[in-house]
């Protein structure tokens, strides 16, 4: 700028160059994720990405963390961050169809490592978070078709709340963030503007320390009626050649978005500061610039269609209020009382943030003693403790407090197969949806390269499970500091890791978010990369369920994982406090079985198919035993730890269910792709019998959904 | 006029903050092939129209109350009018709850007994069908018939008189129930007096339920139950003398 910035500037640029604006540690990094394909529409750098599904649609979609704000106020941290991401789809001129979202908490329960003030903590947390969810997509409309959850103690006092949204836009429809023409002019449209979340930016990229209810003033407050009529309002607009760009309001508020819209126009923008709607008097230009009040976007409209505009936002009694209009010089320019306040390059605040090269290195590889576990006795109290634990118990008591129906597209819901299923109306087709962090949860303890790798690699098994061919994910980096050598080598090795899982299954990287500072004075919470995915299925009747029936051929795909390493990261291990080891992956099998199952779908070989994640094979099992109220008999010849055949945990493995006429078929085409498979016995009777390697174990399904259906 | 072009003619009424109304305009539309229209809250003229659906949804953002403000919508007087001329009006989940508030029905949907939101399928006890022939006129005293409920306010709560009224009268038309048909407490998702999840006006024209019938009305979506009350209200208006004339 040639000068020192003012107060006013000297506040943009603290929000605009904050981490969570500005990704000034993760940018020079995330240039390594693939997000070029032949159907990417728009890739990372908008509101949200879009990939081409065909019939002249597109989803669009994003995931997006509220981290920091649910740590300190839980409800409203949580409902903004759904509202938040529901205002990235509806910017781009789709209309939102699904939610999802990927959830952390500390334990609920008291134990050796959570005292009891920790977990009534964690209580409150979860309670807020879930119940912020369910208030504000339930009040606007969207369903929320799935989702994930994981309790374990680096996430006590700092929860995670991932929240993806996915829409469908016509392609002609899709409304992109980029100003442009000088005459054209700024609405300021939706809610009025307040304190609430003044530097809530800056507030996102600290460490939580004991102050943390202090900050509860930097959390924004949620209005999902008032962001149901914008929604509605903006989509009309969409639908019209009125607008030239459209950026909603989130961190780091008006600052955020005049600078988006103008950097990535390459123009300016003159504001009139005091035609700014208010919720009080008396606010100063730094606090209308960088409050964070919810509901709010910025249209760029042609100066003939204001009228037109205004139209369609009267008869939502929305406010659309003139603020300003583009101008050549790229530089924004605000005033108040014809006085200048501030003049920054757009560029300089969007793009020109400094940005830091990570540095880190491994930590020493913990103790433990795998073998040990691998050792111990297989017995039917192990399956039932790891069926009732926190991390694979019935979450129905927490998906049915969201509407999971809402638009009658949702052929498969939460609770009913490794990923959601939503019907494309108008079409033959369906998009499979999913969330998904590392599995095992905990491998970015172990590994932070295949904590990133195995995120995208469970989110492509899960909509392939169901039928989908995955064709484009939407990633949310959730990491302690970057400033530690822990945390910068965290935070590198698990880029990687989704990059080469992209490059490897062809995916492109459409959108995408990052959180940092994710600690607590107690420490950093374990690398935790969430993955959406969002797969394709052309013929929606051949979606595969994840029950069998009586008869039923059952097989596993993929590696039978019976080595004592496989058991590294999994839950069985972690319970057992072995919580070391050296997880190893095959990328191109699980490639191969992602590209397999949806062929198999296809050509009606296998019925039904479940992945394996947390309690490895003896749970997934129990699982689809109790999902279809059938037993199985289940046998394994040769396994060298029956523990780890068992509950092992490596991703990338299916039990497949199929009529045993199909099975030549299947044993025929698991040769020609090269996916490894073994016959585990067949679907009947009311118990399920497991004989591994000469161990038997016999449960009723009765008793396993009674473990399984703990309450929270 | 053929009978085969003669097509149920149907309005859905738009608040702000209702969601329902594309779910509703999609079966009528693209499943059953009716006429639909959508008609925003501040339209006082219904036009030519067979029967008005009041959608699931949060009308203006349930201030108030739920449905309390939607009551004074201008589309609510031509709804009542519609209602009181014998129109056949159905109002499910948030529709319910403004043909409450708007005296159209007797009694009060409050928070759920648990006090959170519920989604799931549900299902119902059919009882005194007759009592409502627009839209359960296909259907059977007892029948058992699934569909979605979605709410956090929908404890139906009466006085012991008008509870004692309705049942007497037979306008309790719709009970939660279990599988089996069984009006039992567990099955009761909300703790409804009386198990209500749906009843009639007197006349048996305006019937509210909680359940959403429209999310139950193709197989794939999990049931079609949903669609024997459409089935329902398109025969009684190919039966009815006086909905021809409105037609011409």
């Amino acid at each position: 700028m040639g000068r020192k910035p003012n107060t006013v500037e000297l506040g943009m640029f603290g929000a605009m160059w904050s981490e969570h604006c500005a990704y000034k540690h993760s940018r020079p990094l995330l240039g390594r994720l693939p997000s070029i394909g032949e159907r990417v529409l728009v890739g990372p750098g908008e509101n949200a990405g879009a990939i081409d599904i065909g019939d002249g649609l597109a989803v669009v979609f994003k995931v997006e963390s509220h981290n920091h704000p649910s740590a300190v106020e839980p409800y409203q941290g949580a409902a903004t961050g759904v509202g938040g991401i529901i205002r990235d789809i509806f910017t781009m001129g789709a209309r939102p169809i699904a939610l999802l979202n990927s959830l952390r908490f500390g334990p609920l329960e008291a134990d050796d490592e959570i005292d009891s003030d920790a977990a009534a903590r964690n209580r409150y947390l979860f309670g807020g978070v879930v119940g912020g969810i369910a208030g504000y997509g339930n009040c606007i409309g969207i369903p929320d078709v799935g989702g994930e959850i994981i309790f374990d103690p680096s996430y006590s006092g700092n929860p995670l709340v991932n929240a993806m949204c996915v829409g469908i836009a016509r392609h002609d429809e899709i409304t992109l963030a980029r100003a442009a023409g000088a005459g054209n002019v700024l609405l300021l449209v939706g809610a009025s503007t307040g304190r609430d979340g003044i530097q809530g930016a800056s507030f996102a990229s600290a460490t939580l320390g004991d102050d943390r209810e202090e900050r509860r003033p930097a959390v924004q407050v949620g209005n999902p009626f008032l962001e149901k009529l914008l929604m509605e309002a903006c989509l009309e607009l969409a639908r019209t050649d009125a607008v030239v760009a459209m950026q909603d309001l989130g961190a780091a508020g008006l600052t955020c978005a005049l600078a988006e819209l103008t950097a990535r126009g390459g123009v300016g923008a003159e504001v009139d500061l005091d035609a700014v709607p208010r919720r009080e008097p008396g606010m100063t230009p730094y606090e209308v610039l960088l409050s964070e009040s919810q509901e709010r976007m910025l249209i760029v409209v042609r100066p003939d269609q204001v009228a037109d505009v205004r139209t369609i936002f009267d008869r939502y009694e929305l406010t659309a209020a003139s603020i300003g209009r583009i101008v050549d010089e790229p530089v924004i320019t605000c005033r108040t009382g014809g006085e200048v306040v501030c003049r920054v390059p757009g560029r300089a605040l969007a793009d020109e943030a400094p940005q830091y090269v990570i540095h880190g290195a491994a930590p020493p590889a913990p103790d433990t003693n795998l073998a040990a576990l691998a050792g111990q006795p297989v017995s039917a109290s192990v399956l039932l403790e790891l069926l009732a634990s926190p991390n694979a118990r019935d979450r129905r008591p927490i998906w049915q407090r969201y509407d999971h129906m809402n638009g009658t597209n949702t052929l498969i819901g939460p609770g009913a197969g490794d990923a959601a299923v939503l019907r494309i109306k108008g079409t033959s087709g369906a998009l499979a949806m999913a969330i998904d962090g590392p599995s095992p949860a905990r491998i970015g303890a172990l590994d932070p390269y295949l904590a990133g790798l195995s995120a995208v690699l469970e989110g492509a098994v899960n909509v392939a499970s169901m039928g989908a061919v995955p064709i484009g994910i939407t990633d949310c980096l959730n990491f302690g500091s970057p400033q530690t050598s822990l945390g910068g080598w965290q935070l590198e090795r698990a880029i990687d890791g989704i990059a080469d899982a992209c490059r490897a299954l062809d995916l492109p990287v459409v959108s995408g978010n990052v959180s940092l500072y994710n600690e607590t004075p107690d420490g950093p919470i374990l690398p935790t990369p969430v993955v959406g995915t969002i797969g394709l299925i052309q013929d929606r009747d051949r979606a595969l369920r994840m029950t069998w029936s009586e008869g039923d051929a059952i097989w596993l795909l993929g590696d039978a994982a019976d080595d004592v390493e496989a058991l590294a990261g999994s839950e069985l291990a972690w319970r057992r406090g072995q919580r070391g080891g050296a997880p190893a992956l095959d990328l191109p099998a699980v490639v191969g079985m992602v590209r397999l199952l949806p062929e198999l779908a296809a050509a009606s070989v296998i019925g039904a198919a479940h992945d394996l994640s947390v309690g490895g094979l003896g749970v997934a099992l129990a699982r689809v035993a109790v999902a279809s109220g059938v037993g199985a008999e289940i046998s394994v010849e040769s396994a060298p730890s029956p523990t780890a055949t068992l509950f092992a945990e490596r991703v990338g493995r299916v039990i497949v269910a199929l009529t045993p006429e199909r099975v030549p078929e299947l044993r025929d085409a698991l040769a020609a792709a090269g996916v490894a498979g073994q016959s585990l016995g067949a679907a009947g009777g009311d118990r399920l019998s497991l004989d591994v390697a000469g161990v038997r174990l016999a449960i009723r399904v009765s008793e396993l959904e009674t473990a399984w259906r703990t309450p929270f | 006029m053929t009978m085969a072009a003669w097509r149920p003619r149907v309005v859905v009424a738009v608040f702000p903050g209702t969601w329902s109304e594309r779910d509703f305009a999609h079966v009528a539309e693209n499943v059953l092939g009716w006429e639909c229209r959508t008609l925003w809250h501040l339209e006082a003229e219904l036009g030519a129209c067979d029967a008005v659906v009041l959608p699931g949804g949060f009308a203006h953002g349930d201030h108030l109350r739920t449905g309390a403000i939607a009551r004074f919508s201008p589309i609510m007087r031509a709804v009542e009018a519609f209602a009181a001329a014998g129109g056949p009006v159905i109002g499910s989940c948030n529709g319910f709850q403004v043909l409450t508030e708007a005296g159209l029905l007797p009694g009060a949907l409050m928070r759920n007994d648990h006090l959170q939101f519920r989604c799931d399928w549900q299902s119902l006890r059919v009882e005194r069908p007759e009592r409502a022939p627009a839209w359960l006129g296909d259907l059977a005293n007892g029948d058992v018939i699934r569909l979605p409920i979605s709410h956090g306010e929908g404890r139906y709560v009466a006085d012991a008189a008008t509870l004692d009224g309705l049942e007497r009268e037979g306008r309790v038309v719709l009970r939660y129930a279990n599988v089996a048909g069984e009006v039992t407490d567990e099955a009761n998702p909300n703790g409804s007096q009386r198990s209500i999840a749906g009843l009639v006006n007197e006349r048996g024209n305006v019937l509210g339920l909680m359940p959403h019938p429209e999310r139950a009305a193709e197989a794939e979506l999990g049931g079609t139950d949903g669609l024997r009350l459409f089935r329902s209200l398109e025969r009684w208006l190919q039966e009815q003398p006086a909905a021809t004339e409105r037609r011409l």
